[in-house]
Formats: C-alpha cells, sequence, structure tokens
C-alpha cells in the first residue's frame, strides 16, 4: 500500500495550499490536484467506475469555481477575537482526530470487511441481473430506488440554481 | 490504521477551512475537501486485501473482488457533492452581486 501513502500524502499537501493561497485561483487549483489525486487513490483502490466519474466531476465542479474567483482572497487581520477563534478550531479538530483514533480500534483492519450484503450481491449478481459489471447491477437494479432519488436531487439542485441565480425586477 | 487516519487528517483540514476562513469561497472548498475525505474514507472501508474491481470477465482466474456496495454509494455521493457545489456557488455570486464582498462579517445588514 506504499501507493496510497503517496498519494494521501500529495493530497493533504495540496489541501494545506488550498487553504493557505492568498489568491483564490491558486486555491482553486490546488483543489483540483486533490481532486486529482482522489481519481487516482480510487484507481489503486480497485473502483474505475469511480475514478472515471471523479474525474469529469472535478473538470466540471473546477469551471463553475472558476467563475466565481473575481478577487483575491481577504486581507490578513488579528482583530477581534483572532487567537481566541484560531485555538477553539484548532482544539476541535484535535477532540474529533482523538475520538476518531479511539474509535477505530473498533473497525475491521484495512484490507479485510466485513461485506455481509455485498457477498450476496456478489455472488448472485451476474446470475440474477446479467451484468458483468457489479457496480453497475447494484446501481440500476438492486438499488434503482436509490438512484431514482439521486436523479430527483440532482434536478432540485438545478431548479434551485435556476431560482437563485434568476434576474428580478427588470422591466422591458 | 495509518491510512485511516491520513485520510481523517485530510478531512480535519477541511473542517479547518470551514470553521476560521472568512471567504465564502474559501469555505466552499473547504467542505469539497471534507467531501473528497469522506468518499475515501468509504472506499478504504470496502478495500479487499488482493481483491481485484468488481468486474465478471470470462476465464478469470482471481475470484477476491472489492466491497462493490460501497463504490456504489460513493458514485451517488460524487454526483450530488457536484450539484451542491453548484448550488453554493450561485449563491455565493448572488450574495457578491448583493453585498460587494465574499466577507461573512460584512455581511450583516438587511437589504430587501
Amino acid at each position: 500500500m506504499i501507493e496510497m501513502y503517496i498519494l494521501l500524502i500529495f493530497m493533504i499537501t495540496a489541501a494545506i495550499i488550498a487553504v493557505a493561497a492568498k489568491d483564490l485561483l491558486s486555491s482553486v487549483v490546488a483543489i483540483g490536484a486533490v481532486g486529482i489525486g482522489l481519481a487516482m487513490a480510487f484507481l489503486v483502490l480497485k473502483a474505475p467506475d469511480l475514478a472515471i466519474m471523479q474525474l469529469v466531476v472535478e473538470i466540471l465542479s473546477l469551471i463553475i469555481l472558476v467563475r466565481a474567483t473575481t478577487r483575491k482572497d481577504l486581507p490578513f487581520n488579528i482583530s477581534g477575537r483572532w487567537v481566541f477563534n484560531t485555538l477553539a478550531t484548532i482544539l476541535f479538530a484535535v477532540v474529533f482526530l482523538v475520538s476518531a483514533y479511539a474509535s477505530l480500534k473498533f473497525m475491521p483492519d484495512l484490507g479485510s470487511p466485513l461485506m455481509r450484503v455485498s457477498k450476496v450481491y456478489l455472488s448472485e449478481g451476474l446470475v440474477r441481473t446479467g451484468a458483468m459489471n457489479i457496480v453497475a447491477a447494484i446501481n440500476l437494479n438492486y438499488r434503482a430506488l436509490d438512484t431514482l432519488g439521486e436523479a430527483t436531487m440532482l434536478f432540485a439542485a438545478i431548479i434551485g440554481v435556476l431560482a437563485v441565480a434568476r434576474k428580478i425586477g427588470r422591466k422591458g | 490504521m495509518i491510512i485511516y487516519m491520513l485520510c481523517l487528517v485530510l478531512f480535519s483540514i477541511g473542517l479547518y477551512c470551514v470553521l476560521r476562513k472568512r471567504n465564502i469561497i474559501k469555505i466552499i472548498i473547504g467542505i469539497g475537501i471534507m467531501e473528497y475525505a469522506v468518499n475515501l474514507f468509504f472506499i478504504l472501508i470496502g478495500y479487499v486485501e488482493g481483491g481485484r474491481s468488481p468486474i465478471y470477465e470470462h476465464g478469470q482466474t482471481m475470484m477476491k473482488m472489492v466491497d462493490p456496495l460501497a463504490q456504489v454509494i460513493v458514485l451517488t455521493s460524487i454526483v450530488l457533492g457536484l450539484s451542491v457545489t453548484l448550488l453554493l456557488v450561485s449563491i455565493a455570486i448572488k450574495i457578491y452581486e448583493k453585498y460587494g464582498t465574499f466577507d461573512i462579517t460584512k455581511i450583516n445588514r438587511l437589504k430587501g
């Protein structure tokens, strides 16, 4: 799993650059690097469908985000309760990481999942649905209602965007 | 275990960005980082040591496959993440048109 270490360290570095960059455009480019690293991580973890999907979605969201970067980041100022706010945020993140570390001990190790439901899908999926790709078989056959809900939410989001971005109050 | 923790470190970087930054675009970027970390965590949970991708082939010999259910759920999550980003960016652009700033501490006056 040496590839996963390399990819994760690359993604963490790119994320830190995206958070710390002064220019918004370079921040958006850095989050694009995180997304491409995620697509490569999906390939390493044997999920080619997800890698294709992540690549397409990453390019689209990058285009959408570039539209919004018209200015530089806000100037750094330490007025107000700067020290308290930063310390509280870092304390929150540290508490989150410590509690996650404590609860990860009760999970199965990496590489040996439980797969209580997936065993049935893997053993019967080809015979019952006739699809060679088990991911497509689950997505379009076993959990088709889930996919219907996904499409519904996608169109609801598009309607929301149209309602928000509409120009109102213009006459003539 | 260390890979899980690195993934959660990525999540906490996004959490810091959401909680501490004042620019709306930076907050949207932080939400994106958190989303990537959660997707990666799902796929890491479903990974089988020495497994192959869940696609059958004629004459295959390696029968161990990774968890397909986690991949299906993440497939749904990626598409919904795109639509959430689209909605957030359009709301941010609308706020910029109305108030002339991306600073969340300056957006405090009523105007309608």
